[in-house]
């Protein structure tokens, strides 16, 4: 005997196992274990086989590896001993599956064990057939299946060749027309677990098989409702009984039957309406078991041709459901409302207020469900009822189910709000509870309609400012509110435009600029709500002048910031407060009305919104470079692209026009600012626009600009900005009103880049443009060491009699190239050749070697009083530039 | 349909595992881990549904109940009605405890191939088969009986049963005439239950005899 193989028996292995202290003793011991199994298998020992199989059968359980035994489950199978086959079929339903090619093997042994005389071992060959059938096995054994279906004795083996049915012709589809007549008969037996089945039978070939849908619905629809009927009024039968109902199983396998015939057949859910009315109020509903039959039968009457009584009173089981103190029968009550609610809305909306009720259950599941259906009952006449409530709720919810909440009631209210007051109340008062939990969009869009509403703004910023005042610890509720201050500061201090419903407060400017410090100071705020704060900030500077040294001092205070973002903007600021008075109050006019339609496209469209970069919300960013210099820029200038409608037009042209068709239009900016093209070219489109109503605050940015050059040195932090706002700055200066160029100049030559004229290899001139009162010469000269960039001097000499003054040179090159223009050396050209201006231009060319330079300009200038616009394409430079 | 029923004590050690899809080992354990991760951050008085959309697809639900230190869990999809699968998993803990009089965790431990038995007697292929508890239990000791004798016992027991068979079998023969005595052992050697040869012949006689009886009068 094999020494290995009468160790242990299956319980001592067992017991071994359960001792193991930790996974690598366990892993030890099972290793053993199979290690002697084997060699067991090995030696063929006959003797220990179904133990060794128990045993493996335990050790699959656990997780480990147990291939090596398949082919012993065959051996027992095949064994003729009971006891043997048992364990065989055990070990064949758990360690195989259908995918494996050993099953092929064993489609004999089960052929042979259909037909065997002894009863449980067909029963055995059934159960291991029903659980593991393959498709080729279903093929191969579907005739044997049919005979027991059909065999008249022993009666419990039908209900195990019914079930082995389901599997095969799940399997095999087209095997399903060759059973229909033997589960027709199931039907009419007296048994009830082959009633079970046989019900189970039937649905499930009415899935597979339309013929076999239209054959039960003519033959067996009838004998099924008198089944349904019979058992319902049927009395008490202990032996089925589950906890006091009578067979509760074959109730609800009958009723699934009758719900996929009555599908789409209104002769046939009449012949059903009786029997299910009668099950849906004889039934107990003291007990789970009855519930699951009601249950059962509102899905039938739910599904099956419409019958407005039997709806109702589906639906009212299910709201009798929702008031039960059983959360599993509340959770199924929801469920199947969700479906009811697209059948009959109606009947469902009496219900609301239970479903209310059940939003503040206590479990979670349930809670979310009856949310869910909440959203869905929300329309125009209940929106503000339900809304109120849930609002009422929001306060005292748990805060994990805070945030689905909140989201739910910002949707219902921004869907169905009748009114823009109404509106906002709700949102102050779901900021106020969750403002925590609100997602950015929603308070964006608040803030847009806030925008829409002038004859609210009062009302609102007061309304925020009281509710700041109560909860200051809600994120978002902050930022909206200091938003508003910022716009609307002088509303809140005067009381203007109050509404009747208001009560009036007196705020002072100073308390309104506590609020804005404490919530900059406030150490959990993130980087957007501070930056909106100075934002504010500096918009009130100019609100209450009282109160701007103070908050000069505040700005100040944020110079020391840690975040690159925050440091220059407080610097920005800083120093519009100090040096500009004159142009301050109309720099921080209040922000155009933002376009509501504009601002949900965008929503939809997922484009990086303009509006929500000049509400101050960039991401985070430890050493933001490109970004953060342009948002301050269209942040300055206070206007979001949808204002700059009017201007784009011809800016935007103008711009194509220097730029040519195939250029983004971001190009000429792209050296300094490739990050946020589009930012860029907002500014940039402004800053060309002239004569557009946005000219003031663009001649408001040079002046600020110039600022920023002072700063620079004394920082050393903003070189990228600089260098922007010099490329900008010098194509805005060309469309600009002379007046600024004073002020160009100052860091025009600062900023210019001294050039080793000498060295390098020399161009001959071109004359670039000629036309018949203007030539233009261009001088190359190149950086040693950097052949990729050339110096262009240009030089501008009148042919003509005339003066011209405001003389503006413009030039675009395509992507590959950058250009860089510097200031002219004048405005006013004399007339008759007389004189000159020159201008440098940078060009360094990224396919250098391959492409030579190529470059559309444009020249502007007024001549006896009348504006002259000259422009061409410059292609004839020297090679190798 | 039923997906699978798994049985697992509260530390997450799984007692039984049956699923009706195949699943290949490593993904049972991998569920059964998820599954009691789940269920261990369930609260008190909380429905037993749990969806478990994540782990097996759509529209396929828990329901689970805990009986002392054990969770049974039933895995279901939509063609199911929920409250009966509760109803069932009812069926099935009386139908243990029917069979191992008053069931505890080590009961399903040592026997856990019986309570696969049982299993099979209540679902067949994910439908269910039968639910009077009376009915399986008694399908269930029709079956297991032989095997109880031959697997569970030790070998001094299996000698005190061959020895009351032995005693039992002689009452009964007495009372019975030869006959049926001749036909009984000629069943014995068509049967051919050679398991039993370890035992000397005379053992084996007698408790292919005993086996007999109880299958067969």
């Amino acid at each position: 005997m094999n020494p290995f193989s009468s160790g242990t028996r299956l319980r001592d292995m067992i017991r071994a196992i359960r001792a193991c202290k930790t996974a690598a003793e366990e892993r030890a011991v099972v290793r053993k274990e199979c290690a002697s199994i084997r060699a067991s298998i090995s030696e063929n020992d006959q003797d220990y086989m179904h133990r060794n199989l128990a045993k493996l059968m335990f050790i699959h359980m656990l997780g480990y590896p147990t291939h090596f035994g398949q082919m012993e489950c065959l051996k027992l199978i095949a064994s003729p001993g009971f006891p043997e086959k048992r364990i065989g079929y055990l070990g064949l339903m758990l360690l195989l599956d259908e995918r494996q090619e050993v099953l092929m093997l064993v489609t004999n042994s089960i052929k042979q064990d259909l037909n065997h005389t002894n009863q449980y071992i067909v029963g055995l060959a059934l159960c291991a057939l029903g659980n593991i059938c393959s498709a080729e096995m279903a093929r191969d054994l579907a005739p044997e299946v049919e005979r027991l279906l059909q065999f008249r004795d022993p009666n419990i083996r039908k209900k195990q060749a019914a079930l082995c049915t389901i599997r095969i012709i799940k399997k095999v589809p087209d095997l399903a027309e060759n059973f229909i007549n033997a589960a027709a008969a199931l039907l009419k037996e007296k048994h009830h677990g082959v009633l079970i089945t046989g019900a189970q039978l039937c649905t499930d070939m009415c899935k597979v098989s339309t013929e076999a849908h239209e054959h039960f619905r003519k033959k067996c629809l009838d004998g099924v409702v008198k089944l349904l009927r019979d058992l319902a009024n049927s009395p008490y039968a202990p032996e089925y009984d589950i906890s006091g109902i009578t067979d509760p199983l074959l109730h609800i396998r009958l009723l699934r039957l009758l719900y996929v015939l009555g599908q789409g057949d209104a002769d046939a859910s009449d012949t059903m309406n009786d029997v299910l009315a009668q099950v849906a109020t004889k039934t107990e509903t003291n007990k789970n078991a009855g519930n699951a039959i009601l249950y059962e039968c509102v899905a039938t009457i739910m599904n099956i041709e419409d019958n407005g009584g039997l709806r109702v009173l589906a639906v009212n089981i299910l709201g009798r459901f929702l008031s039960s103190r059983d959360n599993n029968i509340r959770y199924v009550a929801l469920n199947m409302l969700m479906k009811a609610i697209s059948l009959d809305s109606q009947a469902v909306q009496r219900h609301r207020a239970t479903i209310l009720e059940c939003v503040k259950d206590p479990d979670a599941s349930i809670r979310k469900r009856a949310l869910e259906l909440v959203y869905l009952l929300v329309n125009e006449s209940n929106a503000k009822p339900l809304t109120k409530e849930l609002v009422d709720y929001l306060e005292v919810s748990d805060p994990e189910f805070k945030g689905d909440l909140t989201a739910k009631i910002c949707s219902i209210v921004e869907k169905f709000s009748p009114e823009k007051l109404w509106y906002i109340d709700q949102m102050v008062k779901v900021l106020s509870e969750a403002g925590n939990y609100v997602k950015d969009e929603v308070w964006h869009a608040l803030i847009v309609v806030i925008t829409n509403a002038p004859n609210l703004h009062g009302y609102t910023v007061r309304a925020l400012y009281k509710a700041v005042q109560k909860s200051s610890e809600q994120e978002t509720l902050v930022r909206v509110a200091v938003w508003c201050i910022g716009e609307y500061g002088e509303m809140l201090v005067g009381n203007a435009g109050m509404l009747d419903v208001e009560d009036p407060i007196t705020v002072t400017e100073a308390e309104a600029v506590d609020l804005v410090e404490t919530a900059i100071k406030c150490h959990t705020s993130d980087l957007t709500t501070q930056a909106i704060c100075l934002v504010a900030l500096l918009k009130l500077s100019s609100r209450y002048p009282s109160c701007a040294k103070r908050i000069n001092d505040i700005v100040l205070h944020q110079k020391g910031s840690l975040v690159l973002e925050l440091q220059q903007r407080a610097i920005e600021f800083n120093s519009i407060i100090g040096k500009h008075g004159k142009i301050r109050s109309a720099l921080v006019e209040r922000m155009p009305v933002l376009d509501e339609a504009t601002y949900s496209g965008r929503r939809a469209g997922s484009v990086p919104a303009v509006v929500s970069t000049s509400l101050g919300t960039q991401p985070k960013m430890s050493n933001g470079v490109a970004k953060p210099t342009s948002a301050p820029l269209v942040d300055l200038l206070d206007l979001s692209s949808d204002d700059v409608q009017t201007p784009s037009s011809s800016g935007g042209d103008f711009l194509h026009d220097l730029l040519g068709v195939d250029l983004s239009p971001a190009s000429p900016v792209s050296g300094t600012n490739n990050k946020a093209p589009k930012n860029g070219t907002d500014a940039l489109l402004d800053l060309l626009s002239v004569g557009a109503p946005t000219a003031q605050s663009s001649s408001s940015m040079l002046d600020m600009l110039s600022s920023e050059q002072d700063n620079k040195r004394s920082e050393g932090l903003l070189d990228n900005f600089a260098s922007l706002s010099t490329s900008s700055a010098h194509s805005s200066s060309a469309v600009s009103s002379s007046s600024m160029m004073d002020l160009l100049d100052g860091f025009g030559t600062s900023s210019s880049v001294p050039v080793a004229e000498t060295s390098g290899p020399s161009y001959p001139s071109v004359v670039a443009f000629e036309s018949g009162s203007l030539k233009v010469t261009f001088n190359f000269s190149k950086e040693p060491g950097n052949p990729q960039t050339t110096t262009i001097e240009a030089q501008f000499v009148n042919k003509s009699p005339d003066i011209y003054s405001n003389f503006v040179f413009q030039a675009a090159v395509p992507k590959f190239l950058q250009l860089h223009l510097e200031p002219a050396s004048g405005s006013t050209l004399p007339a008759s050749g007389k004189g000159s201006i020159t201008q440098k231009l940078k060009v360094s060319n990224s396919q250098h070697g391959k492409k030579s330079l190529v470059m559309r300009v444009r020249i502007n200038y007024k001549a006896k009083d009348k504006d002259v616009l000259e422009d061409g394409q410059i292609s004839n430079f020297p090679h190798g530039l | 349909m039923i997906r699978g029923v798994i049985i697992m004590n509260d530390q997450g050690k799984p007692r039984l595992i049956k699923f009706y899809e195949f699943q290949p080992p490593e993904k049972q354990q991998e569920l059964v881990r998820s599954i009691y991760r789940v269920l261990c951050s369930r609260a008190e008085n909380v429905s037993n549904f749990i969806k478990a959309d994540s782990l097996f697809g759509p529209d396929v639900r828990l329901v689970y109940k805990t009986f002392a230190t054990l969770y049974f869990v039933f895995i279901f999809d939509k063609s199911e009605n929920e409250l009966a699968v509760i109803d069932l998993m009812q069926v099935f803990v009386e139908t243990l405890n029917k069979c191992f009089r008053e069931v505890c965790e080590l009961d399903i431990v040592f026997n856990f191939y019986k309570v696969h038995t049982i299993l099979d007697e209540i679902i067949m292929g994910g439908q269910v088969l039968e639910t009077s508890s009376e009915e399986v239990a008694s399908a269930v000791d029709a079956i297991s009986r032989p095997l109880s004798l031959s697997l569970s016992l030790p070998l001094s027991l299996r000698v005190c049963v061959c020895a009351r068979a032995l005693v039992s079998s002689c009452e009964w023969v007495l009372r019975c005439n030869r006959h049926l005595l001749l036909q009984l052992s000629l069943r014995v050697l068509e049967h051919g239950a050679q398991k039993y040869l370890w035992l000397n012949s005379t053992e084996c006689f007698f408790s292919s005899l005993y086996f007999l009886l109880f299958r067969f009068v």
